[in-house]
């Protein structure tokens, strides 16, 4: 924006003042490090100007909120006119059990529904299978079958409320069991609103809940993405997540690039599946991390928006401006809480959140303090809702749009992303594209290496981790946590064998024959459609682990290459 | 070539059950490797059984269990149940990962010989290996 004489002076003054001033003051009191970098390792400058924005054009690069290309935030009047969604993650023991915190979570004034699965779940086994012993309701909620997907949700009015489901493997098999409960309550499909994460190439990538091989697996999304496409228009069909991406040890950048990478390939499957851009792309959200570097992580969801806006843009051609859209939900930094002091992770959720909130965030979850030991007690989940309020109600942050707009450091963060990105883009296309770079092991090794210079990084005390490397304390009082009750997996594989015994089994054997044709057919965007069979073996009370186990019959499992 | 130096430590690093949380697995292997120990990096989703006749056939001094879906009460024990069962008594076992205190306490006396928790350096992990793998040899 700047005229480039005005730039030039700028950069004459800047070196007058280091002539001059900086260089006495460093002389008598030297910085406190040589290098300063990013919880992302990045280099910071000591400080920015308008010469470190050359070329930055103001309509181009920044514009206004609610317009192209979004880097001001998604709404004209972001957080003036409403507040983002405070969705807190919740999911454990049996549904019964996950079912009373919801209610309670709802009268404490929480917007919308997330649920958390136990691994057997994500990993699409039935709690009675032996893999599943002792993970039963452990991180999350167990659901068998539609039966339990009716007890979770009992007298929540599910036309009203939206609701997360965090799930991928067997995203389609939760979601048609929430749907099928919605049909029970007489909810009209156009009046279901929610989530499904379902994005799997980050499985590969980083959180390892994959079940089948890739390309059966990303059949799998496009076919929900085209059921959603069809029939639910409020249904977010993907969250694409780089949430557990930078959870594995990733840079941000890392994060962004590899997220939006992700992103990329579903826009083009569901393209190749025959459907216009414009059908679906409204219906794909984000899922973003929040990291304690404030300002980098600012620049991250800024860079994020303009980024997906000319991504759909100008390579996908999309020409519906809700099609541009990265609508994003946030959860603060899991991997940066500690289990020592912890008391100390209420500042850090904050603070994350705070991060989350300036970068224009749709909705967001903070962790609670315990939960670098166990699933949050309901009094550390209240404190970390009661975060959200504070932030939204008394540290006036919400009160202008993108109150960090134009600050010379965020916005060379903000491009230095955006720049970061496209590079990585290039060298994923440089391996055919980001499934095969999957393959040959490309971002897994990248986030591999950024965890363990991350990690060496701690304990050289090149970063300090208060309470962890620096401010120690030799004994700490234990802190009151949430203990699992014990019988929640007796209970639940009782529940599941009643089940097994009461349901009309001819019928369920014949709507998992019908899947399994449709799994192997070779029509998967016409009549080998799978989500309407799933519908099918879910109201026929077939269990997940048997819905998932007719894919693992017919595509097999995936083995990932060996990466340390 | 005489006699060869000192038989550097092996150590095996497990994930048990269904928990694919790798990134404490593959940092602590990575460290444990760069401290001159020989490292054998299991993969995810093994069950005790699969880990115990891993340790054995590699012939390892020490076992790395991580875990952070809260089913360590269950796999990390067996472990222990196994080995013993096998005549193992000579493989140092540790844990890691989201581990409440109470819990610790209780696997310490099912024989796991210390547990990591969020925040722990690789550096007291590997001193506490070397510190153990030599006390025993």
């Amino acid at each position: 924006m700047s005229e480039k004489k005005d730039l030039k002076r700028i950069e004459q003054e800047k070196e007058r003042w280091e002539a001059e001033t900086l260089k006495p003051t460093l002389k008598k009191n030297p910085e406190r490090a040589e290098r300063f970098t990013s919880v992302s390792m990045t280099p910071i400058e000591r400080l920015y100007t308008a010469a470190d924005l050359p070329g930055w054009d103001f309509m181009e690069d920044l514009g206004f909120p609610g317009e192209y290309p979004y880097t001001r935030g998604l709404h004209p009047t972001m957080y003036r006119g409403k507040l983002w969604t405070m969705r807190m993650f919740a999911g454990f023991g049996t549904a019964l059990e996950t079912n009373r915190r919801f209610k309670y979570l709802l009268e404490q004034g929480q917007m919308g529904l997330s649920t958390a699965f136990d691994l057997p779940t994500l990993m699409g086994y039935d709690s009675d299978h032996p893999f599943s012993a002792g993970e039963v309701g452990k991180c999350g909620v167990a659901i068998d079958s539609l039966a339990d997907m009716e007890i979770l949700f009992d007298g929540i009015p599910l036309g009203e409320v939206t609701t997360s489901m965090t799930i991928t493997s067997p995203a389609s098999v939760l979601w048609a069991m929430y749907v099928t409960v919605c049909e029970k309550q007489g909810v009209p499909y156009h009046c279901i609103g929610g989530t499904i994460q379902n994005d799997i190439l980050k499985e590969y990538i980083a959180q390892k809940e994959y079940i089948y091989p890739i390309e059966p697996s990303v059949r799998l999304v496009t076919d929900t993405v085209l059921f959603g496409a069809h029939h639910l228009p409020r249904w977010n069909t993907i969250s694409i997540s780089g949430y557990h991406i930078r959870e594995a040890g990733s840079t941000a950048l890392q994060e962004l690039a590899f997220t939006l990478g992700d992103g990329m390939v579903y826009v083009e499957e569901a393209i190749r599946a025959g459907l216009d851009v414009d059908a679906f792309a409204p219906r794909l959200s984000f899922f973003f991390d929040c990291h304690n570097d404030l300002f980098e992580e600012v620049a991250k969801f800024r860079a994020a928006r303009r980024l997906w806006a000319r991504l759909m843009r100008e390579k996908f051609g999309a020409k519906d401006p809700r099609s541009w859209l990265l609508r994003t939900h946030a959860q603060t930094a899991g991997c940066s809480l500690t289990a020592q002091q912890p008391h100390n992770n209420i500042a850090r959720v904050a603070i994350q959140a705070l991060a989350g909130v300036l970068g224009g965030t749709q909705s967001l979850h903070t962790n609670a303090m315990d939960e670098a030991m166990a699933l949050p007690t309901e009094e550390a989940a209240i404190i970390a809702l009661r975060t959200q309020q504070i932030i939204a109600h008394e540290s006036g942050v919400t009160n202008t749009v993108d109150p960090l707009a134009g600050s010379y450091y965020v916005e060379k963060l903000t491009n230095q992303m955006e720049e970061g990105a496209w590079e990585y883009f290039k060298r994923l296309a440089d391996f055919g594209g980001m499934i095969r770079a999957i393959e040959r092991g490309f971002p897994q090794r990248e986030i591999a290496d950024a965890a363990y210079a991350y990690q060496q990084a701690i304990e050289r005390e090149e970063k300090i981790i208060v309470g962890v490397n620096r401010f120690t304390t030799d004994e700490e009082p234990p802190i009151p946590l949430l203990y699992i009750n014990r019988e929640a997996e007796a209970q639940q594989i009782d529940r599941l064998q009643q089940l097994r015994r009461s349901r009309d089994k001819d019928a369920m054997m014949r709507s998992l024959d019908a899947l399994r044709q449709a799994a192997a057919g070779k029509d998967p965007w016409g009549k080998d459609l799978l989500m309407p069979r799933i519908l099918d073996a879910v109201r026929a009370y077939a269990t997940l682990g048997e819905i998932m186990g007719v894919f693992r019959e017919v595509w097999g499992e995936y083995t990932e290459p060996n990466i340390i | 070539m005489a006699e060869v130096a000192e038989r550097k430590i092996r150590v095996l690093i497990a994930k048990p059950g269904l928990d694919g949380h790798d990134r404490g697995a593959k940092v602590i292997a990575r460290a444990f490797r760069d401290a001159g120990m020989e490292v054998i990096y299991t993969g995810l989703r093994q069950t005790p059984e699969m880990i115990v006749s891993a340790a054995i056939q590699e012939d390892v001094d020490a076992i790395g269990l991580s875990c952070l879906s809260g089913a360590h009460m269950h796999l990390f024990p067996r472990v222990m149940e196994l080995l013993k069962e096998r005549g193992v008594d000579d493989i140092i076992v540790f844990g890691g990962g989201t581990i409440p205190e109470e819990d610790i306490v209780k696997l310490k006396a099912a024989g796991i010989a210390a547990i990591f928790t969020p925040g722990a350096t690789t550096g007291e992990t590997i001193e506490f290996v070397k510190k153990n793998v030599k006390a025993k040899s």
